[in-house]
């Protein structure tokens, strides 16, 4: 089992969603994050801490992963998942990770993710 | 390395990186993560990069390592053509 955090700013977010628009919520959320979260700033923080956290877990600082290859994604309950595409879903194959799970929460200042990352056994 | 190139990337992070520290007291081989840039404003500078440049970094380059030194963006810059080597 490996674990990942990361913390993010709101405001941070919020700048750059003013400063870089489309160019800045297409390069790094996924079309159904930005659907669910209906790009609010808070929300995103929390997703981006999610893939942030997620790297870490799968010890892919270095790997060249696209955010938007990590996706938060709700169940039918609500409940957040991992959804992993292209280069981060080839990694964790590598890696032999079998399962992904993710916890978010956010004030209004700040978001952040953990994630635990299991191994095949 | 160009002066002018540094001087280009010095004022992306000024304006994008969020450092607590002086840009201009940051020396070109200084870890930027070290000196207090989170992960999300590596990506405004990323993107502000990408803007001044005129260039997209492929996700491949899309590293800690292609942006954790004035030096290593100005290399990855290279690599992706916009600069002079």
């Amino acid at each position: 089992m490996r674990v990942g955090i990361d913390l993010v700013s709101v405001e941070q977010v919020r700048r750059a969603i003013a400063d870089h628009g489309d160019h800045y919520l297409s390069r790094v959320f996924t079309p159904r994050e930005l659907a669910e979260t209906q790009s609010e700033p808070h929300r995103l923080a929390a997703r981006f801490a999610a893939k942030e956290a997620t790297i870490k877990a799968l010890g892919a600082t270095d790997e060249g992963l696209g955010w938007s290859s990590i996706g938060v994604a709700g169940d039918a309950a609500g409940r957040p998942g991992l959804e992993l595409t292209g280069a981060a879903a080839e990694l964790a194959q590598r890696r032999g990770i079998a399962s992904l799970s993710v916890s978010l929460t956010h004030t209004g200042d700040h978001a952040a993710a953990v994630v635990l990352a299991g191994a095949r056994s | 390395m160009s002066a002018d190139v540094v001087e280009q990337i010095r004022q992306v992070l000024r304006d994008h990186a969020r450092l607590p520290v002086d840009v201009d007291g940051v020396d070109d081989h200084a870890d930027l993560f070290q000196a207090g840039m989170s992960s999300h404003a590596s990506v405004n500078v990323m993107l502000a990069l990408e803007d001044s440049f005129d260039v997209e970094f492929p996700d491949s380059m899309l590293k800690r390592s292609a942006f954790e030194s004035i030096a290593a963006i100005a290399s990855a810059l290279t690599e992706l053509g916009a600069v002079a080597a």
